[in-house]
């Protein structure tokens, strides 16, 4: 999974859009606030969706108590 | 088997007003699907190789568009059959070397299923890469045109910058374009369908018409 380095760590893009959907969003309310490529977003929510730190409903994503505690281990 | 089931069971190549075969691949910025890029034009292109002089020419010439592609809200997506450690490698060396940067994902193909998928291996040049092939796909995913150039010769940038607009322009306004268009230019009113049409058509104000079946417009400003 791209998304999370073999260390368990996450890729700059993935931390970026973790800290964003600290407030729920949608996919392109992420693009928009960090002026990313759609397409880019998508495949990155996928993967934090897949490794259970985010989780989407009705088209609108957040974080799980997983993602959470990961944005706060966060430097 | 009969004819049918033959033709049900081939594999279908992509076809002009078709929906574009959805896949799934690595690239240079993760794992990507065909879906991920809905709602937004995608230019799909393979290349023979990485580290070769004229797809290096085209990485230069594509990224360069780049700007006025995503302008015109077109993505690109390139496709070899390498590997994203080579593919990595070489926008790294088209960086060191032009002081070009590489800002579209590349697929990495190396089980040549996409290039299959999409027809863009050509066995009569070669066996082992894919041709110079380019889909354009619209917001809805269907494919709205190919061209295909063999391996010995690098595509033509601004003809495709030129090719989005028309498609564009074709969405936009229900019309068609001549031979050469360039946005500003007058475009083709479609035939009418109906000998009533017809007549009507050489009194119709506003357009050029040079006899019942050709006519032209400018568009709005």
């Amino acid at each position: 999974m791209p998304c999370v380095k073999p260390d368990g760590t996450l890729e700059p893009l993935a931390q970026a859009i973790v800290r964003a959907l600290r407030t729920p969003r949608t996919a392109e309310g992420v693009c928009e606030l960090l002026r990313l490529p759609l397409y880019r977003v998508r495949s990155t929510m996928r993967e934090l969706c897949e490794a259970g730190l985010a989780a989407e409903a009705d088209g609108v994503y957040g974080l799980t108590d997983s993602g959470r505690s990961r944005v706060e281990q966060m430097p | 088997m009969d004819a049918v089931t033959q033709s049900a069971s081939a594999p279908s190549l992509p076809r002009l007003g078709m929906p574009a075969p959805p896949f799934q691949a690595e690239t240079t910025h993760g794992t990507l699907r065909l879906e991920d890029f809905k709602g937004s034009w995608l230019i799909l292109f393979s290349h023979p190789a990485d580290f070769t002089p004229v797809c290096t020419t085209e990485f230069i010439e594509f990224a360069k568009i780049a700007p006025e592609l995503r302008h015109r809200g077109v993505e690109l997506l390139g496709l070899s059959i390498d590997s994203t450690y080579s593919h990595i490698a070489w926008v790294r060396n088209i960086e060191q070397h032009f002081k070009v940067t590489i800002p579209f994902p590349v697929m990495a193909d190396l089980n040549k299923e996409v290039a299959t998928l999409y027809g863009m291996i050509m066995p009569g040049e070669s066996k082992t890469e894919a041709s110079r092939c380019l889909f354009v796909i619209d917001p809805n995913q269907v494919v709205r045109a190919m061209i295909y150039y063999p391996l010995t010769t690098g595509r033509n940038t601004d003809e495709i910058l030129r090719l989005i607009d028309a498609l564009q322009t074709t969405d936009k306004h229900g019309v068609a374009t001549p031979a050469n268009w360039r946005p500003g230019d007058q475009v083709i009113v479609p035939p009418p369908r109906t000998v009533e049409a017809a007549a009507e058509r050489t009194e119709m104000p506003g357009i050029t018409c040079t006899d019942w079946y050709f006519a032209k417009r400018d568009l709005p400003k």
